[in-house]
């Protein structure tokens, strides 16, 4: 470890970083603004200078900019230094000349990396008499609120948003001091990951316009920890409250997870919670009843019949588990498609086998060689997809600078290095998708065919398969593939359940097998549907199908369904068939749908951010999410707190006390030995510091005594949280709490979201105490996988028959999500797509209406032609309204 | 005197010391006020006297608190004891030639006995408070007071060498010639502040000091138990003023244009004036400070006067 | 000794000087202009409010008596939706004025808002909002921040430049 010399103190440090980096670190407080630990520097804000000396006894020393400097073994530094001081005291001054007057109005106040870049260097006053250059702002879309006037040309947000997520209609235009930071003409950003230019930029020229519509400063919020509920990947959010409404989602740091960055969905589609469309009352029969009448008819209801229990993939563990608990595993089902749920066994079977690790989207970006097989992960996991282009750029860069040494962090000097080359990513899917652009390899295929691609490749690298008609063309590219995977130390294998094809999944596992078997350190990541699927799929519920066996043989059966609308993933026509025969039906959620329209009792259930819980993510990775704020009506309660209610009436036990969640958990650990370990997600409620809980709410938290004095000028006294160990107020411990329970991040002088540096070990690396969640699938064996060899047949075309299967977009496809109005905007119209051949054969073109005719429904959807596509498959947009309850996976008739 | 006539002395003197205690709360008020160039309470009823009735209904109306965290017996038999004590002083004060209620011939050393057992009521109130600040109070209080105690009674010691006795209407007539004032100046002083910290009046309130102790002992007080503190206090200043007359001011004594009883009361009054004025004018001084005066000052102070007043005596006798 | 003695006489004495108490109700108080009591939200000279909701008041405030929520406009123009302040918690202290960096919030001459139901000290905008410009006359906050909120084009402020030309790469 190098030793370096800050104003004459030595400090060891990391070698192979920068002298900023090495300077946050320790602690010191520096100012920058271009760096960002996740991009690198460029050197361009002149901010983070500081003196550095030949040796001890050079007393001039000179100025340098700390980011663009390696740390060396003896190196003499001063950050103290008057030079460097008033270097870095002028360079905001030269930037303040030109920002507006406009943190009153600036959504970014009181979170502005400016602001406290400006405090910190001690600049205050203006002296600059000059007028002050002005922009003409651009309407960004829905997300994203365009104020060009306070830009400070740091040029963060075009090197997030084209180099490092891929998109391509942000620019930087004009010249000189006018250079400007938008789009060739007004219209939406494009990419799915543009909410992240609110975080990115260190001041308020790009701002969450959703925010906006209910503005509420940093300081103001009462924020909790928490899970995105949007999709499998489980990425670690904020979710900030003030007045009762959610306001906004802003990233929580994960190492391992999404690191600093969020997609749109998760960041935007918070809106669901403040809908009005939410379930405000326990209902009988349609009816609004109070506490005691529901309690009183549920005594009735649960009593006399028979529990089956329907859990469901986007209902927390806790929830799911008490469900269980409640009707008992033998009656317990899950809410999922039974073509699915085969699927998610097959994976949960693989995983649990611990023969091959899953991969982290940590691992995936530090991975050298990625193959996805037949997932479309831009729209089903879209942090995944982003974690996939910096592999495929990492991998470049490593690549390009093994034979003219660079430092990974000279982000410009990478880059020009590097020029076109790329890391291996082979990208096999139904129909052509974002990430091509990146891939090394692109192959569009049916489902059977990815899936005997798979086996080729993977046959081709540890032979193991006899493999019979297989065509000489996928041979070879099987061949080309395997040969780069050769090279490769830490592959990473992507798959999913969207092609609805359990080959696929096999075929992945079998091309990580294989390296394994060839002495490398693969890792695979299967995507799931929603964000608790995969911890549904531990349960080992029962299939639907059974479910509607049962009710058709027993007459008296009430069924509860957990936080779900069955006519989303199950046909209309089965579901319609269950609901029919069950004798009550018990429904809690949040928000009304198809399915709380037949419930006969429905109860409100709290969303993620009323209510406390637990998502297990595609990597089985458990982590909590925290109750961000009370909300003023008693009725919306957590799902499991209901149906642990519901428990004690049928056990004669009830008390008018909802348990604790620490109880809740620990009984799901003795319970099933599958999730043993859960309860490390997060410290259990008794957890304190020296006493103390930890504040929700900032210490500037304002309006404590005026916010309900409209109500009753006698303030209420603050709720307590028996479930978690934070606490619904501003008092509490002011240090650095336990990774997984950080509600906000704040540091003395660093109130904007970089703040984060001061809770890492170090910068950009793992956070103090470790990153949060625990994984699941821990065991691993050292012997060797044995390989599945039951290839499928190749794909072929039935007549008047085609395989649908879903096209699933970023925007649209996730069922809360779209309640927020720039979602909803922004997701498109319902489509099919077909082949040219196909709609040639149809004698249809673009744009004409289609029927899909499956077992008992009848769909009708405008044609999009795909030229990508294989003949015989018509692709339907997933989740979109019109679309739900498709027979994925399944054969359909088309007609005109 | 006859029963009768006794038991109406008794009344008497306990209506009019309560009504002096009540009236003192309107006395103190406007003359801090004026000399602190204030007006006072003016408002209820004529001169702001009503505020008095004001007050004493405000203290009977206010919760009657005890802290859960209290000892509750000692805490309520406390505030007690101060009232019970310095009345029962008043017992030997001879306010006229014939008005006493009991005319003891240890008349003093039942005032100095009555004033000691007075403490209990301090200690036994702060620590059955159960609160730190009491506690403290508590225990500043008891050595204070135990402290002046020492003095107080040597100072009178002198006043009884002259008199040749201990019963107060013996000395007061011993004074028909001379106050006592003239010949054991130095007495009057040390038994004039030991009477202020006996009362822990002003400057020496070190047992309450509101701005470090929250009020000391009786900071969990609240309706009329701390009430009887109030009072304990005022009929402390009553009775210190009264004794003070007594024994170095001559009592009763004065031209005979006024009755006794007039001269008693005026003189009385002139030296609760002064009580006030102590208030308005001196700092408390440091705990330690007020210690090391009693010991090391006044003690041999005292000690001094006494023996140069037996000397004094002696010699005058002899000769 | 003498010391305590010359104190307490020179005390004593002060029973004979003037008195300084004002009979308050009959009597009234002389207050000065920039008095520091009642809060009142101005308008600035265009009669529009001054209040742009930036929440820096109520952080400031040392009891936290005001809530408000900021919204806006169809021109981008903030202002509060509720504006609340507890009087009944309020110590006129003055920071929210302070704190204030477009002069809306200000504490004037006027200290007699009692009330005998604690509830009737809670102030909304409506009742916090006057027709003036305060003590600040001719400030528009608007007019000299970056924003186009409706009252300045950009780059038509005070001390602004047109907006720059993005198809230019003259200097």
């Amino acid at each position: 470890m190098p030793k370096i010399f800050i104003d004459n103190t030595s400090y060891e440090v990391k070698a192979g970083k920068n002298v900023l980096e090495a300077c946050l670190t320790l602690g010191f407080d520096l100012p920058y603004f271009c760096w960002h630990p996740a991009m690198g520097s460029v050197g361009a804000c002149r901010q983070c200078a500081v003196k550095v000396y030949k040796d001890e006894n050079d007393t001039s020393g000179k100025i340098i900019m700390s980011c663009m400097e390696g740390v060396r073994d003896g190196m003499h530094l001063s950050i103290d230094d008057k030079a460097a001081k008033a270097f870095r005291e002028q360079v905001i001054e030269w930037l303040m000349t030109n920002h507006p007057h406009d943190c009153p109005v600036c959504d970014e106040g009181g979170s502005c990396h400016l602001q406290d870049m400006t405090v910190m260097t001690g600049h205050d006053y203006r002296r600059y008499d000059y007028k002050k250059r002005t922009y003409v702002n651009q309407y960004l879309g829905p997300f994203i609120h365009h104020e060009m006037n306070r830009c400070i040309q740091c040029y963060r947000c075009v090197r997030f948003y084209k180099d490092y997520a891929g998109g391509k209609d942000l620019n930087v235009f004009a010249a000189h001091n006018h250079v400007y930071f938008g789009r060739e003409k007004d219209g939406t950003l494009e990419s799915p990951f543009s909410g992240n230019l609110a975080e990115v930029c260190p001041t308020g020229v790009f701002t969450d316009k959703t925010l906006r519509q209910h503005y509420t400063r940093k300081w103001d919020l009462t924020s909790a920890p928490s899970v995105c509920q949007h999709c499998s990947v489980g990425c670690n959010t904020i979710a900030g409250e003030r007045y009762g409404g959610l306001r906004n989602i802003v990233n929580r740091y994960n190492a391992e997870v999404n690191g600093y960055f969020l997609c749109d969905r998760g960041r935007f589609g918070y809106e669901f919670v403040n809908s009005e469309n939410r379930i405000t009352k326990p209902q009988v029969m349609h009816q609004a009843v109070d506490e005691n009448a529901l309690m009183h008819h549920l005594e009735t209801v649960l009593t006399n019949h028979s529990l089956i229990g329907i859990g469901s993939p986007r209902a927390s563990m806790e929830s799911n588990f008490a469900l269980l608990d409640l009707v008992g595993k033998e009656n317990f089902f899950c809410g999922v498609y039974n073509e699915e749920m085969m699927l998610e066994r097959r994976i949960t079977d693989i995983l649990d086998s611990g023969k091959i690790p899953v991969a982290s989207l940590k691992q995936i970006e530090d991975a050298d060689a990625v193959v996805i097989l037949g997932e479309d992960i831009w729209n089903t996991a879209p942090m995944m997809a982003l974690a996939v282009r910096q592999s495929v750029m990492k991998t470049g860069g490593r690549e390009a600078t093994e034979k003219t040494p660079m430092p990974e962090w000279h982000e410009l000097a990478v880059k020009e290095l590097q020029q076109n080359t790329k890391g291996f990513m082979v990208n096999v899917t139904v129909t052509e998708t974002s990430l091509d652009e990146i891939a090394s390899l692109n192959i569009n295929a049916a489902p059977d065919d990815i899936a005997r691609l798979g086996f080729a490749i993977a046959n081709h690298i540890h032979p193991s398969l006899e493999l019979k008609n297989f065509e000489e063309a996928v041979l070879a590219k099987a061949k080309t593939i395997a040969d780069e995977l050769l090279k490769c130390s830490n592959p990473v294998i992507i798959t999913g359940t969207s092609c609805y094809n359990d080959p696929v999944l096999r075929a992945a596992f079998d091309i990580a097998a294989a390296l394994k078997a060839a002495g490398k350190a693969p890792a695979i990541a299967f995507v799931v549907p929603e964000c608790n699927s995969m911890g549904l799929a531990m349960m080992r519920g029962h299939a639907f199908d059974t479910a509607v066996r049962r009710v058709n043989r027993e007459p008296n059966v009430t069924a509860v369904i957990l936080e779900q609308d069955l006519y989303r993933n199950l046909p209309a026509g089965i579901v319609d068939e269950f609901l029919s025969k069950c004798r009550n039906i018990i429904v809690l959620d949040s928000l009304n749908n198809a399915t709380t329209e037949k419930a006969h009792v429905l109860i409100p259930a709290s969303t993620f951010a009323e209510g406390d819980g637990t998502l297990i993510s595609y990597e089985g990775r458990a982590q909590r999410y925290y109750q961000v704020y009370v909300p003023d009506n008693k009725y919306i309660r957590e799902s499991w707190k209901w149906l642990s209610r519901m428990k004690m009436i049928i056990s004669g036990k009830a008390n008018g006390h909802d348990p604790h969640h620490d109880s809740v958990i620990s009984s799901l650990e003795t319970a099933l030995r599958q999730f043993a370990g859960i309860s490390a997600a997060a410290p259990s409620s008794g957890f304190s510091i020296h006493g103390e809980q930890i504040p929700r709410e900032p210490h500037r938290y304002s309006g404590r005594t005026a916010m309900l004095a409209n109500r009753n000028v006698s303030e209420p006294k603050p709720v307590a949280d028996g479930d978690s160990p934070l606490s619904f107020t501003m008092e509490g411990y002011q240090g650095t709490p336990p990774s997984s329970a950080i509600p906000f991040f704040w540091k003395p002088g660093w109130n904007s979201p970089q703040a984060v540096n001061k809770y890492q070990q170090e910068i950009g690396g793992d956070l103090i105490g470790g990153n949060p969640g625990v994984r699941l699938f821990v065991k691993s064996s050292g012997n060797m996988p044995e390989f599945f060899k039951d290839y499928p047949e190749h794909f072929r075309e039935r007549q008047n028959k085609w395989l649908l299967l879903p096209q699933s977009h970023v925007f649209g496809s996730d069922e809360l999500s779209v309640y927020s109005a720039g979602i909803a905007g922004r997701s498109p119209e319902p489509y099919m797509g077909l082949s040219p051949v196909d709609a040639k054969m149809l004698d249809v073109t673009e744009g004409s209406q289609v029927t899909i005719k499956s077992e008992k429904e009848e769909y009708s959807f405008p044609v999009k032609i795909v030229e990508s596509l294989r003949n015989g498959i018509v692709l339907v947009s997933k989740g979109l309204p019109g679309t739900q309850g498709m027979s994925w996976g399944n054969w359909v008739e088309l007609a005109k | 005197m006859s029963t009768a006539q006794h038991i109406w002395t008794v009344i008497g003197v306990l209506f009019v010391l309560l009504n002096i205690a009540a009236g003192l709360i309107w006395v103190e008020r406007r003359l801090l006020a004026l000399w602190q160039d204030r007006l006072g309470p003016n408002r209820a009823g004529p001169l702001g006297l009503l505020i008095v009735l004001a007050d004493t209904l405000k203290l009977f109306f206010k919760e009657d608190w005890i802290p859960p965290f209290a000892s509750k017996a000692i805490f309520v038999v406390a505030p007690a004891i101060v009232a019970g004590t310095v009345l029962i002083s008043f017992v030997i004060i001879p306010f006229a030639p014939n008005i006493v209620v009991a005319d003891l011939n240890i008349g003093l050393l039942f005032f100095l006995a009555m004033s000691s057992i007075g403490v209990y009521s301090i200690v036994l109130g702060g620590w059955a408070s159960n609160n730190k600040y009491s506690l403290l109070g508590a225990l500043r209080g008891a050595s204070q007071m135990i402290a002046y105690e020492v003095f107080m009674g040597l100072s009178l010691m002198g006043v009884v060498m002259l008199s040749g006795s201990f019963n107060l209407g013996a000395i007061v007539e011993a004074q028909r010639d001379l106050w006592f004032v003239v010949t054991q100046p130095v007495g009057f002083l040390v038994f004039f502040i030991a009477g202020v910290a006996e009362t822990h009046r002003l400057p020496f309130d070190i047992p309450e000091a509101e701005s470090e102790l929250i009020a000391g002992f009786h900071a969990e007080y609240s309706g009329m138990k701390f009430g009887m503190f109030f009072i304990g206090e005022y009929l402390g200043i009553t009775l210190i003023s009264a004794m003070t007359v007594t024994l170095f001011f001559g009592g009763w004594l004065g031209p005979s244009f006024l009755p006794p009883l007039v001269w008693f009361i005026l003189k009385t009054f002139f030296f609760i004036g002064v009580f006030i004025l102590l208030r308005a004018s001196l700092p408390r001084p440091r705990y330690d400070q007020l210690i090391e005066y009693g010991w090391k000052v006044l003690l041999p102070l005292v000690l001094a006067n006494l023996m140069i007043t037996g000397a004094v005596a002696l010699y005058l006798k002899d000769s | 000794m003498f010391s305590h003695f010359r104190t307490m006489w020179l005390v004593f004495l002060h029973l004979f000087r003037k008195k300084v108490t004002i009979q308050y109700p009959e009597e009234k108080v002389q207050l000065h202009p920039r008095y520091k009591g009642r809060i009142v939200l101005t308008k600035d000279p265009d009669g529009g409010e001054r209040c742009v909701g930036c929440y820096l008041c109520s952080a400031a405030c040392p009891v936290d008596c005001i809530a408000l929520q900021a919204t806006q406009d169809e021109n981008g123009r903030r202002y509060p939706e509720f504006f609340r302040i507890n009087f009944s918690r309020c110590i006129f202290c003055g920071f929210c004025e302070d704190a204030c960096p477009t002069y809306a919030i200000q504490l004037i001459p006027d200290f007699e808002m009692g009330e005998y139901k604690r509830q009737d000290l809670v102030f909304e905008k409506e009742d916090l909002l006057i027709n003036s410009q305060g003590k600040y006359p001719g400030y528009n906050f608007y007019k000299v921040a970056g924003m186009d909120a409706g009252v300045k084009q950009k780059g038509h402020g005070a001390n602004e430049e047109l907006p720059v030309d993005v198809h230019s790469l003259l200097p």
